[in-house]
């Protein structure tokens, strides 16, 4: 046994012995269809464990920093007024606000009010102890775990998250915004964030994500998120997340969307946060004509470690994906790009385009990348491309010699790179806010 | 030569010729005018057997024998040619190896020697002054990154190099100034004789400027609705198809 | 220019055409794999004790490996003890010339169109035939050894050339670096070595030609080519096989060392028996091959045409340690029925201002699966490297597969490396233009489809070009449906 294979095993024993606690505190308020899926999650968790970087599919991530911490299963955190939480909000959105701290749902500073009749914006929490028949067709439906030692992990301590349901015929005005803060003030902590989002036939609804630590959080603390969208037919999902994590964090996401005949999900991810950072996004496409968008910019400095897996499931005709998955990386922070297509052999018609590329600003940056194709169709148009490169000296030298400054030049050539996976984002306040911070960051990388 | 009695054809269940009849005889060059979506490029590819194009009823003969049986290289060999409205792009693949391939394809068919690569390139340099192209064309890929002219030249050079009987040009002239045009027509001009004969598909009168046709038909819903000489041709470009379609 | 139309009249024939046997008496060793069969088989090739004691280190290193599972392939695990590791033609003695080589054995090489005879008398190829691991002749020996440059079999090269041998074999590919790769250390019973001399242009394409004839055996042959500073050559390899139901295995090391200025190009035409059309049989090739760009300006480049084998599990690869070396990879690789390929190359950057090229096509078709995987990695400090990578698939028919895995590992701010794929079938379009200027489809397909590999064949010397192209053509017979 390899020393990794001594502390994975060790953290995974720490994690099963923990469940006990976990469990008495959920004071048998979580009913009991959903405590059977988490003793499965639990038991499949104890099989598979947490993942090597001898797997394949890890083989650029070593998750061995994250295991060296004694994570409370509940940390308390500052008591937060509105004003905390301003520099986090999005202009326009605060009517539309869930809020949770530290994994738990905070009532009194989420502030959501229905306009469409018939839409639920909800704790799951709440949702699964009251019996909720969306809960019951899709919580832990789309999600694999058995497979998957972080999906099961997060299935078995699920605590809350946000859920969503929105009817069939109905559009969703305004977007929702869920906000999760950490405070890790009081101590390292472990976080299983839950969300579900469910759209009905030919309805539309966008969902922004924000993942975002108290200054002063002094500790280690791991978010293992889990999200499940579904898309029913000819529904339009948007989601976008924001993940700015304190740069002691460690975040593991995994989201699975179910795409319905018709529909389309957009999924756009910035990654700015966090010490490691693993996000594996799946996209089905489990009928026709339907479309999905994965698009993603992270940006990495100091050693933080960000690792992007993608996969995008063709397993009918006539689909389309399209994926642009932009890097910049400065200091010594490592990126990881694995994107793959799979079109299966039913896929006829398949058109799926897929575009990763890398900016590397300093020597001690890596970034390993590996898209991948696999097709077992023949009438397809599938296409892959990647770069990895730096910025372009003549077009530095181009613009100081138009009297902008070094710094300024770099700013605006990074954004000029990042641009266009802003570009995707269709809800334009939302796109204007989120630019503005994007820039601000490029300064410090 | 051709014979086509009341031919009747569908896209995608949308019946498109409606009872078509038409008679071509060795040597004559017929114009076919008509709207857009009149069935004109329908025909063409009918003729030519492209696969997309359900035959409802009707018969084709060629030179005798029935032509809706053949596949498309068949009517090929047997010398039916067809210039594509929009020439298909071959990468890899250099036009004087596509046509060593496609003339010795057909000059077997006929009975005759295969052409060595030396009697072959003579062969090809000559027809190439036919469409003022330069040599250097020979060893481009099959019409890749073609300009729209030098694609719709590159369909003449290939009729002159594959010496059809039968010729349909599907709106050869789409898409050509007056320059290109010229050397288009003139090409055609060349190559008009006693045994070969034209059908010239076209959305324009200006194309009937340089190739005078023997007959002009005027195609109006898959249906021949009136036909005359090339005098119906400047009536058109006078009065347009509304005075035709008014009249009849 | 090549002439295609013969390649159309070969596609009526519809068989492996290379599957004879030859009825030669061979000598083997006993069926089975320990360290008495390594000693037996140093034995009888008369090594010297350095060598076996190589052998032996592989041999036990191999031991402690375990096969490699991640290719996208699937077979039957093999079974080690149940095949021969030596099978030579029975010869009573030494040859000193061609005219004493068994007449049967030059009628096979003249079955495979490469009439050694011939090829001395007329085309100026010299060529080395390997038959079941052993090296049978060698052609044009004396022409090259007047200019320096040394072209014999492994054995000859271990007898005649001890310290060469000892300096490069195992340098670029080491006895422990993968399960396939000691096992053919420790197992290799012959193969090619070439030595070109500082400055020298070598006058003539150098050539191997293997085949597997005997039931049963596996065919371990090692090539080691080392381009001294200045240096030139182009070596071709081809490979045949008999038709037999049961698997065989072929696991070739090929080594590859390119001095300050030299150049090799290396050029293949794999054309192992694949197995019937129902998967039964075919050659298992799961090939080492690796060159290093030693010195600045070095200059490798592998050109492959892989048709044959049931499994293809290869990587022809450049470390550019040299600054301002440069490493090409030119590939065409043709699946059909059920063929399985996972192929591609690495490209390893470590010198500064390296460049280095992949162009691979791979052509699905029945249901074969075909895997491009290619690593390119620029190590921290290999200042401006730069790759450029295209990898198209082409699939004819639905039940095929197509996948590409490309890895790239950047660790270097100022590389510029771009990786493009593409994946898509023969146009309805395309057909029917063809079909309009009187192709078949058949013929049609073969014609786009070697216009699709033109970037490839381009790379490749003429005589090959024309023979992969023809490979090309007989491999996708019966796949239009």
């Amino acid at each position: 046994m390899s020393k990794l294979d001594g502390k994975l095993a060790a953290a995974k024993d720490l994690f099963l012995k923990k469940y006990e606690t976990f469990e008495s505190g959920l004071n048998g308020s979580y009913n009991a269809p959903f405590n059977e899926t988490r003793k499965s999650a639990l038991n499949a968790f104890s099989n598979v464990g947490l993942p090597s970087n001898r797997l394949e599919d890890w083989k650029y991530t070593n998750i061995s920093p994250l295991l060296k911490h004694d994570y409370k299963l509940s940390a308390t955190a500052r008591n937060l007024t509105a004003d905390d939480l301003s520099k986090f909000l999005f202009e326009g959105l605060e009517n539309n606000l869930m809020v949770f701290v530290n994994g738990r749902f905070n009532k009194s500073l989420s502030n959501y009010t229905v306009a469409e009749a018939g839409v639920v914006v909800d704790n799951l929490r709440h949702q699964v102890d009251s019996g909720s028949d969306v809960v019951k067709d899709h919580l832990s439906r789309h999600a694999g775990f058995e497979e998957e030692g972080f999906v099961a992990l997060n299935t078995a301590f699920a605590h809350d998250g946000v859920f969503v349901s929105v009817p069939d015929n109905t559009e969703v005005a305004e977007p929702i915004h869920v906000l999760y803060i950490s405070d890790s003030a009081d101590g390292e902590f472990f976080a299983a964030p839950r969300n579900l989002i469910v759209a009905g036939k030919n309805s539309k609804v966008a969902v922004v994500e924000s993942y975002h630590a108290l200054r002063g959080s002094d500790h280690a603390y791991l978010n293992n998120v889990v999200t499940e969208i579904v898309a029913e037919e000819n529904a339009n999902v948007e989601h976008i997340k924001i993940q700015d994590e304190d740069r002691q964090a460690y975040h593991i996401c995994r989201s699975q969307s179910h795409i319905k005949r018709d529909s389309k999900v957009t999924q756009i991810n910035i990654d700015m946060g966090g010490r490691l950072v693993r996000n594996d996004l799946n996209m089905e496409m489990s009928d026709q004509n339907c479309e999905a968008e994965l698009i993603g910019l992270y940006m990495g400095t100091g050693r933080q470690h960000i690792d992007n897996h993608t996969f995008i499931d063709h397993a009918m005709p006539h689909c389309l994906s399209t994926e642009l998955y932009k890097g910049i990386l400065g200091g010594k922070a490592q990126g990881v790009f694995n994107g793959k297509v799979m079109v299966r052999q039913d896929a006829q018609k398949t058109n799926a385009y897929q575009t990763n590329q890398a900016l590397l600003l300093t020597d001690d940056a890596v970034i390993n990348s590996k898209p991948e194709l696999e097709i077992y169709a023949d009438d397809v148009k599938c296409s892959h491309g990647a770069t990895v490169g730096q910025l372009d000296e003549e077009a530095l030298f181009y613009l100081r010699s138009r009297g902008i400054p070094r710094d300024k030049a770099h700013s605006l050539l990074q954004y000029a790179f990042a641009s266009d996976v802003l570009g995707y984002i269709g809800l334009d306040n939302v796109r204007e806010q989120l630019e503005a911070r994007v820039v601000e960051r490029f300064h410090t990388l | 030569m051709l014979t086509i009695k009341n031919l009747q054809a569908s896209i995608e269940d949308n019946q498109i010729l409606k009872g078509l009849n038409l008679e071509i005889k060795p040597g004559e060059v017929h114009a076919i005018m008509g709207p857009n979506g009149s069935g004109k490029s329908t025909l063409a590819n009918v003729l030519a057997g492209r696969e997309e194009y359900e035959v409802d009823g009707g018969e084709v003969l060629f030179d005798g024998e029935d032509l809706l049986d053949m596949g498309p290289e068949d009517r090929a060999r047997e010398g039916l040619f067809l210039a594509f409205q929009y020439p298909v792009e071959i990468p890899g693949v250099s036009n004087a190896n596509f046509l060593k391939h496609a003339v010795n394809e057909i000059r077997e068919h006929r009975g005759l020697e295969k052409l060595d690569a030396m009697d072959f390139l003579t062969m090809v340099k000559d027809r190439l002054k036919l469409v003022e192209m330069d040599q250097k064309f020979l060893h481009r890929s099959v019409n890749e990154g073609f300009s729209g002219g030098e694609k719709k030249r590159n369909e003449i050079f290939q009729l002159a190099v594959l010496e059809p009987k039968l010729a349909i040009m599907d709106e050869t002239d789409s898409g050509l100034d007056i320059d290109a045009l010229k050397i288009v027509a003139n090409g055609i001009n060349k190559l008009r004789g006693e045994d070969r004969s034209f059908l010239v598909i076209t959305h324009y009168q200006r194309l009937l400027n340089y190739i005078v046709p023997d007959y002009v038909h005027v195609l109006v819903d898959g249906q021949i609705v009136e036909s005359g000489d090339k005098s119906l041709a400047l009536e058109l470009e006078k009065n347009g198809y509304d005075a035709i379609l008014e009249r009849i | 220019m090549m002439d295609e139309n013969e390649i159309i009249e070969e596609r009526i024939k519809s068989d492996y055409k290379w599957g004879f046997t030859t009825d030669i008496e061979n000598d083997t060793v006993p069926k089975g794999l320990n360290e008495d069969t390594v000693r037996l088989i140093s034995q009888k090739k008369e090594e010297p004790e350095w060598m076996l004691e190589w052998r032996l280190e592989a041999y036990r290193h191999w031991l402690t490996m375990t096969e490699p599972k991640w290719p996208h392939v699937n077979y039957p695990d093999i079974d080690f003890q149940d095949a021969y590791y030596y099978a030579a033609p029975k010869q009573q003695k030494k040859l000193d010339s061609l005219d004493e080589v068994d007449p049967k054995l030059l009628e096979t090489f003249d079955k495979l169109g490469i009439s050694i005879a011939e090829q001395k008398r007329l085309t100026g190829v010299a060529v080395d035939a390997v038959m079941d691991s052993v090296s049978v002749a060698t052609t044009f020996k004396k022409e090259l050894a007047e200019k320096g440059i040394i072209f014999c079999s492994f054995s000859e090269a271990i007898r005649e050339h001890p310290d060469l041998v000892r300096k490069y074999m195992g340098s670029v590919v080491p006895q422990t670096d993968n399960f396939y790769a000691a096992l053919n250390s420790a197992v290799f019973t012959d193969g090619s070595f070439c030595y070109i001399p500082e400055g020298v242009r070598c006058p003539m394409e150098l050539s191997t030609y293997f085949r597997i004839n005997a039931a049963n055996t596996g065919q371990f042959e090692r090539t080691l080519i080392v381009a001294e500073p200045g240096s030139y050559v182009s070596y071709l390899e081809g490979c045949t096989a008999p038709m037999r139901d049961e698997n065989q295995l072929h696991a070739a090391v090929v080594e590859i060392i390119a001095h300050k200025d030299a150049e090799v190009k290396y050029s293949t035409v794999q054309n192992w028996y694949p197995g019937d059309e129902n998967g039964k049989g075919g050659i298992y090739n799961f090939v080492t091959k690796r060159g290093l760009c030693a010195g600045e300006n070095a200059k490798i480049s592998w050109t492959q045409v892989e048709t044959g084998s049931a499994i293809t599990w290869k990587y022809p690869s450049v470390v550019l340690q040299g600054d301002n070396s440069v490493g090409e990879f030119y590939s065409v690789a043709l699946t059909n029925n059920f063929q399985q390929a996972d192929t591609g190359t690495k490209m390893i950057h470590v010198g500064k201002n390296t460049r280095s090229t992949i162009i691979s096509k791979g052509i699905s078709a029945g249901r074969s699966n075909n895997s491009y995987r290619g690593l390119v990695k620029v190590v921290k400090g290999a200042s401006n490297a730069r790759n450029f990578s295209q990898c198209d698939s082409l699939l004819i028919g639905d039940r095929c597969g197509a996948h590409t895995f490309p890895y790239l590992e950047i660790a270097d701010s100022s590389a510029k490396v771009e990786h493009e794929a593409t994946t898509s079938k023969i146009g309805e379009d395309q057909l029917f233009y063809c079909n309009q200027r009187g192709l078949d489809t058949e013929a049609a397909i073969g014609i786009i489809v070697n216009g699709y590999c033109k970037e490839v064949f381009r790379e490749l010397p003429m005589e090959f070009a024309v023979e992969a192209q023809k490979l090309l053509a007989i491999s996708l017979e019966g796949s239009v449906g």
